[in-house]
């Protein structure tokens, strides 16, 4: 696991139209919750930012066993959103984010736009939180597969209201499970999002053939893993095709540097690793450091110069 | 807790199990009974995530010293990948995990209760109390004998040692709960600790509560990290004070628990499917109940 920092690049960095992160790698919500713990194993300081596990304006206690079932090249969850709130997330968490060294965007769930709204102003000023990124995506929620981000005015609806409410850029988490997800896309940057996280899991299901009975307590659950990635890469081409400019944050199954640089020719300023923590709690460093030998030798100087260079122009979206 | 790149020094098979002897120095210094290591399962292949093993030795003097043992039971493709490690192999190692068994103040027995290889966990923890001079006695369970994790050494580690079986093939038919009162009685021991299947680990417990006797369990459930950020391995627990409940995580709040202080309807009832909110008491919130309540 030694690696040979004197050989890269001089700089990862990435700006996202006035966000900078030192890194175009950052943890994905719900498998890093703040940093803390992994800070045990992982040099957070390397890093290109965190985004914490969903915080919601009331505590929840989340579903029931079994949350989780493997399954080939990925996984499912449904943990349902367990937090302990965004009042007791400020007390316990928000001197930990200041001193992190790493930047930090909190995710928000709810269930409505009051409760979006109000989530921001809480966290908002939290020294170290440099964005917000808003989960109207996550499946494992009461009404399952009718998620904000589903529906173009609805999701447009809560972040028009939370970008309203907070100078810092707000990331909008959208989901694959839709019909058209640049219609959702450009209903939440016209609202007012800064930008958007491409793509949430996937909502799937697994039963155990000798029980006959669903492999996850709710029944269903979000799939993630490499498994999913290709989803991710055509998601990220379709939107920032049709949206130039729009800064986006590639997220679903990446776990080494090409699968980050798929993403980030398909159309991606930065990635997000999730699944990939849970093996290789160093998966954001590593990537980041594949990310660099990779510019390298491409003789090509910041990440920004592969980002949509995927060979959009050639094709018909 | 720590990472590391540790030389597989043996593989051999006890029983229905197998056992996995890991050059590990630094994980062995700091170990403690109970707690558990993750073990990476190599690269290219179609599962991805990181095993847990609850630790069954951590020498730190003597022939064995710098390894820890884990014990595996083959039951789907990680663990079939650990039975097919070789002595030399190299394997990617996070621990020690978890929270340890607390041992008890003064020389007082314990009655130590292990259903398979759940046993595994518990010897290191007689290793443990034996050296700080307290009585060890111990009820080993399994289906049949094949299952009965490492009998004799069991033997030499306890001042007493009940071993029992389903099908009567070794000790005495039946299950640990079956010898577990009289065992209290006659051993006068004053905390119990247990590891195993969790129905067993949840009739234990109710014999404790129902004898006043505290009890300590190592829980086992499914975790995707085992590192506290997943939240998949959620564990009911009751308020110290009975007045609600919260999920926490086997892997950083457990594996051992206060067995009087799972909620053990919730946890391995069928709610997902049946919800009881009847039994609901602990939860002053109805909406949050209703958050187990399936589309």
């Amino acid at each position: 696991m030694s690696r040979t920092a004197a050989t890269l690049p001089a700089s990862l960095a990435v700006d996202l139209d006035g966000l900078r992160l030192p890194t175009p790698v950052l943890a994905a919500s719900g498998c890093f919750n703040t940093g803390r713990e992994m800070s045990q194993l992982v040099d957070l300081k390397r890093m290109g930012g965190i985004v914490t596990k969903s915080v919601t304006l009331r505590p929840r206690k989340g579903l029931t066993v079994p949350r989780m079932a493997e399954t080939p090249s990925g996984m499912l969850n449904a943990i349902g959103l367990q937090n302990v709130g965004v009042e007791e997330f400020i007390s316990r968490e928000a001197s930990w984010i200041e001193h992190a060294g790493v930047p930090v965007l909190v995710s928000i769930a709810g269930t409505s736009v009051e409760e979006y709204s109000r989530v921001t102003v809480m966290v908002r000023d939290i020294p170290g939180v440099v964005g917000i990124e808003a989960n109207i995506s996550c499946p494992n929620v009461e009404r399952r597969g009718e998620v904000f981000a589903c529906f173009p005015d609805q999701a447009a609806e809560v972040v028009g209201a939370m970008s309203r409410l907070t100078r810092l850029p707000v990331f909008a988490k959208l989901t694959a499970d839709v019909t058209n997800i640049v219609e959702v896309a450009e209903a939440c940057i016209r609202a007012g999002a800064h930008g958007l996280s491409l793509i949430n899991t996937v909502l799937g299901m697994a039963i155990d053939t000798e029980t006959f009975r669903p492999k996850l307590g709710a029944v269903t659950g979000g799939l993630s893993g490499p498994a999913i990635r290709p989803i991710a890469v055509r998601c990220v081409y379709q939107v920032s095709s049709a949206l130039p400019g729009v800064p986006i944050m590639g997220i679903g199954g990446v776990a080494s540097a090409d699968d980050a640089i798929q993403l980030m020719l398909a159309g991606a300023s930065a990635v997000q690793v999730g699944t990939a923590n849970f093996f290789e709690p160093d998966a954001t460093v590593v990537v980041a450091e594949g990310i660099a030998e990779y510019l390298a030798r491409k003789g090509l100087s910041r990440p920004a110069d592969i980002v949509g260079r995927g060979g959009i122009q050639h094709v018909d979206a | 807790m720590i990472r590391r790149g540790c030389e597989v020094l043996s593989l051999r098979q006890t029983g229905a199990y197998w056992s996995i002897t890991l050059v590990a120095p630094e994980i062995a210094e700091e170990a403690r009974p109970g707690q558990f290591v993750e073990v990476a399962v190599p690269r290219g292949r179609e599962f991805l995530l990181r095993r847990p093993f609850s630790i069954h030795q951590a020498s730190r003097r003597g022939g064995w010293a710098g390894t820890i043992e884990i014990v595996l039971d083959v039951i789907g493709p990680g663990t079939a990948w650990a039975s097919e490690l070789k002595p030399h192999d190299t394997v990617d190692v996070i621990g020690p995990l978890g929270r340890p068994f607390q041992l008890p103040r003064g020389a007082v027995p314990s009655l130590l209760v292990g259903g398979g290889y759940g046993a595994a966990p518990l010897h290191f923890l007689a290793e443990e109390l034996r050296r700080r001079g307290k009585p060890v006695n111990m009820i080993a369970g399994a289906r049949d004998h094949e299952r009965v994790f490492k009998p004799v050494e069991g033997k030499r580690l306890s001042d007493l040692i009940v071993i029992t079986t389903e099908d009567g093939s070794m000790g005495e038919r039946g299950r640990v709960t079956d010898v577990l009162p009289a065992l209290l009685e006659r051993t006068r021991s004053r905390v119990v600790y247990a590891c195993g299947p969790n129905a067993m680990l949840r009739a234990v417990a109710e014999q404790c509560l129902a004898a006043k006797i505290p009890c300590q369990v190592a829980v086992e459930e499914l975790m995707a990290c085992g590192l506290g950020v997943c939240w998949t391995c959620a564990v009911p627990l009751v308020a110290r004070d009975g007045k609600g409940w919260w999920n926490v995580r086997a892997c950083v709040e457990g594996p051992v628990f206060n067995g009087a202080r799972i909620w053990w309807e919730r946890w391995l009832g069928d709610a997902a499917r049946r919800p009881d909110e009847k039994s609901d008491q602990a939860s002053p919130d109805p909406a949050m109940a209703k958050e187990t309540v399936p589309p």
